[in-house]
């Protein structure tokens, strides 16, 4: 099949007069690895919620394989292969990790809601997940409840979630915002292991990552693509240096 | 192939049957011995228990929060009651699958509609839910009985083999005992299996569990609907073990009080059913000895010490104290 895995065609988004997302048109091929960068407030949050359906769209389409999934709820765009994680941790604080894992991999899996053998004696559910726990080097913690845990360990959770889900399209909001530098080469370690075939798309201040692990940057600003293109063309885009990037690059 | 993680392990014990889970069984059968006068009472308590085991489902697991709940008991009490008086239905287990089967039809219908809301909306559906029932009940008289119910119900003998006695309660105490037992081995299953598990995780963060792609409606409504059924056997248990139902099983009383034994208990523990019931009817049936005009304040002054020091009821304090115990002698 060819053609773009995900794909937003004209995609607007209002609150009463206020216009957060603006005929936003965007594409991630098979194995993208998109960058989504702009200042604070331009958008970047409200088109990932409106690309997993969290928010539904006032206008426009949003298309998964070339099929338009734009009337569909989040749980059904988890399901044909869009997964996320969260600016801020969303997850099950009062469960383990190790369980946190599971229910996402149980998911996946499509056995979530069997009721009679116990979850525990589930060995294809717990293998994966322990797998994943072992990539984010979270094994000595999988027994711990998650609330327990500083946050940038839950940061790791949250990443290991969103791969248990084996997705086509993984969108990844400030994966390493709050996570210590001594950390943070966990996640990218992680990003860099992806299979080649998913299409990543990540939202990321830290300029020097951006560069490192895109291979397309789309610049919002205001709600609306303000440019688009390879690293080495955005970074020599005057305007955008102007109003975003500003002397990061130089440092 | 990787050697399991402790936590794993942790995980596929938490399934296996642990030593301390016969102690209410057995204390169930030594009380029918050392009490043998009060087992009239002891069936109310094994009746309230599994009530408040079905609300334990849907409250400490799925994190529904009801108000409403005593509908489902009153379904199935009346189901079988109605059933008895003018159909002439009568044999005892047959009598308690109808009024799973009426009052889970019910938790479907009404949990389809209701479990969109959530939070304090949800709250008054479910208490309005109830009270819809409670007036249907009163309001149909030429059937129900209206407001006095119907008295003197007469059922067969338990598999053709043990007439219900009115005055010692014998046979309903073991009927009773032996239909909560199946229900719980069911309750048990269901929350350490991945249904379970989900429901757990619908309770703790709604948003992510959207975001795994959980059909989070559809579960949160069949745990519903499982829950009603086993609040309808419950009531269905209440009517045939004391031969007769009235407006009382279908009343705020009776779902607020679940509410409360299970919060006494602990929530979302399973056993907080059995430690709650038998905890809180106790100490009313003590208190009420002791105190006739003043014992609901005993109750009172009770609850407001587990709110205040001990929120997750009895078995969390317990729980707590143990793994303080634990730690101190690791120290």
């Amino acid at each position: 099949m060819s053609g773009p895995l995900l794909e937003t065609r004209g995609l607007c988004k209002s609150f009463g007069a206020l216009e957060v997302a603006r005929e936003i048109a965007i594409s991630l091929e098979r194995g993208a690895r998109h960058a989504l960068i702009g200042p604070n407030g331009a958008g970047k949050t409200t088109l990932v919620n409106l690309l997993t359906g969290l928010l539904p769209a006032t206008r426009g389409q949003v298309l998964l394989g070339g099929e338009d999934v734009t009337a569909l709820g989040p749980a059904e765009r988890a399901r044909r292969g869009i997964a996320r994680t969260f600016q801020i941790n969303q997850l099950f604080r009062g469960l383990s990790v190790l369980e946190n894992v599971c229910i996402a991999v149980a998911e996946r899996l499509r056995v979530g809601g069997r009721m009679l053998k116990p979850a525990g004696r589930r060995r294809e559910v717990l293998e994966r997940a322990e797998r994943l726990l072992a990539q984010m080097r979270l094994e000595a913690d999988a027994g711990r409840r998650v609330g327990e845990l500083a946050y940038g360990r839950q940061r790791l959770v949250e990443i290991a979630i969103a791969l248990g889900l084996e997705p086509r399209v993984l969108l990844l909001d400030e994966p390493a915002a709050g996570v210590p530098s001594a950390e943070s080469h966990i996640i990218l370690d992680a990003i860099a292991a992806l299979p080649a075939d998913i299409a990543v798309l990540i939202i990321e201040h830290d300029m020097e990552l951006v560069f490192r692990f895109a291979e397309r940057i789309t610049v919002l600003v205001s709600g609306a693509v303000f440019a688009q293109g390879a690293p080495a063309e955005i970074a020599a885009h005057r305007e955008v240096r102007a109003v975003y990037l500003g002397n990061a690059l130089d440092a | 192939m990787t050697s399991p993680l402790p936590a794993a392990e942790a995980l596929a014990r938490r399934h296996r049957l642990r030593w301390w889970e016969a102690l209410p069984w057995a204390a169930a059968m030594a009380a029918y011995f050392v009490f043998p006068t009060y087992l009239a009472f002891g069936t109310q308590v094994l009746v309230t228990v599994l009530f408040v085991l079905s609300l334990d489902l849907v409250l400490g697991y799925a994190g529904i929060v009801t108000l409403g709940h005593a509908a489902f008991f009153g379904a199935g009490a009346y189901t079988v009651g109605l059933l008895a008086q003018h159909a002439g239905w009568n044999e005892p287990l047959s009598g308690l699958a109808a009024a799973a089967v009426v009052a889970g039809l019910l938790g479907l219908a009404s949990g389809f509609v209701v479990l969109r809301t959530q939070g304090l909306t949800l709250l008054m559906l479910t208490l309005c839910t109830m009270a819809l029932l409670e007036e249907s009940a009163n309001m149909g008289a030429a059937w129900t009985g209206g407001f006095d119910g119907l008295p003197d119900l007469q059922f067969k003998p338990l598999l053709g083999l043990f007439r219900f006695e009115q005055l010692s309660y014998r046979p309903q105490y073991f009927y009773a005992l032996a239909v909560l037992f199946a229900c719980f081995v069911l309750v048990r299953t269901l929350v350490h299996s991945p249904f379970g598990q989900s429901l757990t995780g619908i309770r703790e963060n709604l948003l992510r569990m959207h975001a795994v792609g959980a059909p989070v409606h559809r579960r949160l409504v069949t745990a519903y609907a499982i829950s009603a059924a086993l609040a309808g056997v419950a009531g269905g248990l209440f009517t045939q073990c004391n031969a007769y139902v009235n407006l009382a099983v279908l009343g705020l009383d009776r779902a607020a009080g679940a509410l409360i034994i299970l919060i006494l208990g602990g929530y979302g523990r399973l056993y907080g059913a059995f430690v709650g019931a038998v905890a809180y009817m106790v100490l009313e049936h003590v208190l009420a000895r002791a105190y006739p005009t003043a014992w609901q304040l005993g109750i009172g002054l009770l609850l407001m010490a587990v709110a205040l020091y001990a929120r997750n009821g009895i078995l969390g304090l317990a729980a707590s104290l143990a793994r303080r115990a634990s730690g101190s002698r690791r120290a």
